[in-house]
Parts: C-alpha cells; structure tokens; sequence
C-alpha cells in the first residue's frame, strides 16, 4: 500500500487538529507520519515470511538437499546420453533420447515419491519443533508473531520451499536435456504432438501440481512438528508414515484405500502428459492435496494454539 | 504498602475479582495467615488507581498435568513506573508465572491483566509493548547478532520495517555489543548472549520490560552495567519487572518486591516497607555478657540473645545513644556497639525459609 494511497484515506486527525485552523496541506503531512505507526497486517506478513524463506534458504542443509534433487536430472541426462536406456525402462524414459524436454517429466517421476517429500520433511518437521528447540519459539511468540499467523506462515514457507526444489529440479533437466538431446515438439504419452512451448507450459504444470503434492505432505510434516520439541523426531515421523502410505498401496487387498492416500496421487502428474489434460485425474489429485492440508493444518491448529510453550 | 496473601486468595480465585477488589481480598487473605507472616498492611493512599497497574493477576493458577501447582492463586500487583523485583528460590513458580504473563502458557485457574489489557486475550495489541527475556536467551546460532534481532524484529506486526537497521544498531550499541553485531551467535560467550537478549527486548520503545534472570552469566562488570541499563530504562517511564534470585542486585535497583515460594506469593511491597518490617537490633560487644543482657532487659528491649561476648537485642523505638549510655553507665565495658539493619536477604529468608521444605 504506498503512501499516498493512506494519505488519501485518511488517518484521523488529532482532535486539537480538527477544531483548529491547521490548513489542510498540513493535516496531510501529519497523517502521513501517523501512518508509519499505524499497522500493516499484509505487509508486515510478507516481512515475516521473507524472514522465514531467507533462513529456510540459508541453511546449508536445505541447500545440499535441492543441490541432491537437482543432480538426479544431470545423472540421468549424462546416463542415458552415454548408455542409452534399456528396453525395459518407462516409455517416458525412452522418449529423452527423441526430445530432451521429457527428460523434466522423468526427472520428477524419479523424484516425487521419495526424494521430494524427503527433502519437504526435513523443513516441514523443522517448522516448530526446530523453533521450540531452539527456545526461539518463545521470543517469536513475545514478539508477537502470533500462534494462527506463525503457523500460517510456516506453511507459506514450506510451500515455498517445495516450490524452489520443484522448479530447480525442472530447470535444471531443462538444461540438461536441451544440451544433451535435440528439442522439438513434444510427444505425449498418448502419441499426440505438441509444440515446444505447449510442452513448456506442461513442464510448469507439473511443477505447479508436484508442489501442491508437496505442500499437502508439508502440512503434515507441521502437524507432527507442533507435538514435539525434537525437530528430527518430527522429521522421521512423518517420512515413516509417507513410507508406510507407500506400503499400503503395494498390497493389492487394500486396493480401496489407495484413492484417500496422499503418495498414491504424486505422480498422477503425468496426466499432464495426455491430450487431452487428463484433468479429472489432476482434479482429484488436488481434491485430495487440499483434504490433506485441510485436515493436518486443522490438526497443526489446533495443537499449536492451544499448547504451552514449556521450551 | 505490603500484602502477604495466602489461604485467603484461595476464596478469591473462582470469583475473579475486578482489579479494584484485589487490595480488600489480599488484605482478607493477611487475616489468614500464619502469624510469622504477618506483614500485611492495608493499602494506603500512596496505591496507584488499578489502572494504573502495569501488571495485575487475580488467583493466578498454573497446575500441571501431573497435578503439580507451579502457580498458586497468585495476586501479583506491580505499580506503573516501578522497578518490581520477583524474587524466589529456584523452583518457586518465578519463570512460570512470566510465562503466563507472556501467553506462552495458559493459566489453568484464575487470570492476569498486562497493561490494563487481560491475557491472553490482549496479547496481540498489548506485547509490541512488552520487551522480555525469558529463561535466557535463544537464538540462531549461525545468524550474526544484527540478523538475529532483525529476525524477530520481523515478527513484530507492528514494528517499522523501515527504521530496523537503525533501532537494531541502537540496541545493539546500548548493550555494549556494537562491535560484535556482525559476529555469528555461536561465537557470543555466555554474557554476550545474555546482552543480545536484552538488546531484543529493547528493540521498540517499550512500557513494560519483563527480565528474568538478566544477569546470569555476566561478570561483576556485565552486572553492574546491565543494573545501569535498567535503571536507565526504567527513568524513562517504563516499567520494569525483574526475577532474580540474587538479593544484593534486587537492593540495589528495585523499588518494589515480590517474594515466591512453593508457587505463592508470601509478600509484595514497596521494598523500603518491606525492609521496615524487620525491626533493626542492637548488638553490644563486651566481656560482662549477663550484665549487659539485664541492662538491655530492664531498659525494655526485647529479643534478646546472647552469645560469647556479644548481646543482641531488637532497638524497638529507642536511640541507640540512650542504651549505649545505659550500658557504659551500669559500668559495662563495651567493646563494639552496633545498630543493625535488616538486609534483604534476612527478610528474603525470613519469607521463604532457609530451606526449601521449611513449612513444606
């Protein structure tokens, strides 16, 4: 909100101001200065997340994890450059060597059932527990940051985080596969052709779905984050239940169960690759990211504004 | 004025009493209590209006899941403006009782009002005003001194984005640590940790400044500056409340006192009342202890204790002049005579016991 934009609204003037004969010129530069004191939800949000993304990113941990996921694609490229893939890989694997772009799409697929929320675990379970383990919780809390609004914002931050390993991962393999591999248009899976700019939007659109898998995966993360002062405690936690969520979907007996899991939805991303968009799919998929977030956020809630700060 | 409360607040608790009515219940409370307790005064017209109390619980109670009552039925009252010592023995409830002050813990009976606003439902409008420390300091270890205050700086709502770099520099200048603003936390040593806390809580003006333990870990050095600071602070209006439990440090910068123990609060005051409740004694040096006991004795005065050489005794209203006259007149060779005041720490130990289950 820029300043003259609040002049304009108008910040009551003082009393004295009103009943005197203060011209108006000058009533307008006092409520300039009342404005620097007066609050700024949105913006003073936006401060605290800038905060929260600049220690996400600064620590070397949280670095080494996207420099990993961002390798896979590099190894891969190099791979099948030099090898060239066997028979028995996936089609979508296959199809690098005709076009380097599909080697984003199989990148990910690579990457979202276990590196990727592997990486999103280790900050999501960091989210509160790292805080409260540290005793910078309290100091937060005095501020005050505010229980709703940390939390709020923590996930902000999370979703963020997935979002800078997607979009690594994707621009990376973009390098990559341009470099290694001729480009042109794209074949999908369903034996369609589309342009290569086509093909970069999908490669976005992955990115965008892969993170809200992410995000909704994040959500739980923070959940378990806010019933323990341990940090790592959360972290194993919830990579021990996204393990055994990946266990369940092997066994053929609780095939009815798969459809309310979280990872059974990750890499429905390659409905991007249909023609057309296998939307209903993706759709939901997203259903149940924002189901996931809903509830484990509800839960992170509620957990989180009602506990005392003992750390 | 002092207030011992006790058994008394207990019937205070569910009601909830509007700030008005805390002096009356306190003072029903003094009723109550123990006789070696027996210090309460009745509120006098040097008591500030409630509103203008810059912290007031009513039945303030925390018990833990366990069944453990870390608070109980606590009527804390501190005066705008004044330097509140907290004093208690480790253990007594001190940095709980900041917690639920703070909203980081809920209380599970009764309730507190900071700045006239009740928590923790004020939180959000009433903490911006609120400098703390709590339980030492916590920081990031491998942000710089300067990053760390910009860090919760951020997670002020209502703290200028614009003006941070200045009031960070200015903190950080006031608590001795400008030149080490650059430096990683994990390189602070244990008081430069303890001066960074503080810079935190200095960070926007503030009307209340909630320190617990501010000094540990410092030197001699730290200490006194650290004492200097608050007295600084506290000039400028804002009030300051301050746990402790080392007595030579409350004495010397605190004007009003609150003692803990087992989770009560056993008396709250101006320190000066405080000291004043202990009557000073007379302490007579002298080979002729028996006759000096029955000169004291006729002369009225009360307490009297003897030892190899020494006689003490309370002065009550005399002049010390008058009984040393009465002494060298009855032919008492006084070797050394002497008034004592009571130290804090006489009337600290007096309150809380020399041990932790005195009265248990």
């Amino acid at each position: 909100m820029s300043t003259v934009e609040t002049t304009t609204r108008g910040t009551p003037a003082p009393l004295a101001e009103t009943l005197g004969t203060a011209p108006v010129l000058e009533g307008d530069v006092r409520s300039t200065q009342a404005v620097s004191r007066r609050p700024r939800p949105v913006r003073a949000a936006f401060r605290l997340l800038g905060s929260e993304v600049s220690l996400t990113l600064r620590r070397p941990r949280n670095l080494v994890l996207i420099a990993l996921a961002a390798s896979v694609p590099v190894i891969l490229g190099i791979v099948l450059r030099l090898v060239g893939g066997d028979d028995d890989a996936p089609a979508i694997v296959l199809q690098i060597g005709g076009n380097g772009l599909m080697l984003t799409f199989a990148s990910m697929l690579m990457l979202v059932q276990l590196l990727l929320p592997l990486t999103v675990a280790v900050v999501a379970g960091d989210a509160v527990a790292g805080e409260a383990s540290l005793g910078t919780l309290r100091y937060l809390l005095t501020a005050p940051a505010g229980r709703t609004r940390l939390l709020l914002l923590k996930f902000a931050n999370v979703t963020i985080y997935a979002l800078v390993c997607c979009a690594v991962v994707a621009v990376v393999a973009l390098i990559v596969g341009v470099a290694l591999f001729p480009v042109g248009p794209v074949q999908l899976l369903s034996g369609a052709t589309v342009s290569v700019a086509e093909g970069l939007l999908r490669v976005a659109m992955v990115v965008g779905y892969v993170t809200l898998g992410m995000a909704a995966f994040g959500a739980v993360g923070i959940a378990v984050s806010t019933f323990t002062d341990v940090p790592i405690g959360a972290v194993a936690v919830s990579v021990v239940a996204m393990v055994f969520s990946q266990v369940i979907m092997l066994v053929p007996q609780l095939e009815p169960v798969r459809p309310y899991l979280l990872t059974t939805w990750w890499n429905s991303f390659d409905g991007v690759l249909r023609d057309p968009i296998a939307a209903d799919v993706l759709g939901q998929g997203l259903l149940v990211f924002a189901a996931y977030t809903f509830v484990f956020g509800a839960i992170a809630w509620s957990r989180f504004t009602g506990r005392d700060i003992t750390t | 004025m002092t207030t011992v409360t006790g058994q008394g607040a207990h019937q205070a608790a569910p009601s909830r009493p509007t700030p008005a009515t805390v002096w009356p219940t306190s003072a029903q409370g003094a009723h109550a209590m123990p006789t070696t307790h027996a210090t309460a005064v009745q509120p006098d017209a040097a008591t500030p209006f409630p509103g203008d109390h810059a912290i007031v619980s009513r039945g303030l109670t925390k018990r833990f899941r366990g069944g453990q009552v870390a608070v109980d039925a606590l009527d804390l009252v501190v005066p705008r403006g004044s330097v509140f010592g907290f004093l208690g023995p480790n253990g007594s409830g001190k940095t709980t009782t900041i917690r639920m002050l703070l909203g980081l813990m809920r209380p599970t009976g009764g309730g507190c009002e900071v700045l006239g606003r009740s928590m923790p439902d004020g939180l959000a409008a009433v903490l911006p005003k609120v400098g703390a420390v709590v339980e030492g300091p916590a920081f990031y270890p491998h942000l710089s001194g300067e990053a760390n205050l910009r860090r919760y700086d951020a997670a002020d709502p209502t703290a200028d984005p614009r003006t941070v770099r200045r009031r960070v520099a200015d903190a950080l200048d006031r608590v001795g640590l400008g030149a080490a603003a650059g430096k990683r936390y994990k390189a602070y040593s244990l008081g430069m940790r303890q001066r960074l806390a503080l810079a935190a809580a200095l960070l926007t003006p503030r009307e209340l400044l909630i320190l617990d333990e501010p000094t540990n870990g410092l030197d001699p050095q730290g200490t006194r500056e650290v004492r200097s600071l608050i007295k600084d602070v506290a000039s400028d209006g804002t009030t300051v409340f301050v746990s402790s439990h080392l007595l030579a440090e409350v004495e010397q910068m605190c004007t009003d006192l609150g003692v803990m123990r087992s989770g009560r609060l056993v008396a709250q005051g101006p320190l000066r009342e405080l000291l004043a409740q202990r009557a000073p004694r007379v302490r007579v040096e002298t080979a002729q202890v028996a006759q000096a006991a029955s000169v004291l004795n006729q002369l009225g005065l009360g307490g009297l204790r003897t030892g190899d050489f020494e006689v003490t005794a309370d002065l009550g209203d005399l002049l010390p002049e008058r009984v040393n006259a009465a002494l060298v007149g009855d032919g008492v060779a006084v070797r050394g005579f002497a008034v004592q005041r009571p130290s804090l720490e006489e009337v600290f130990v007096d309150l809380t016991g020399e041990g932790f289950d005195v009265d248990g």
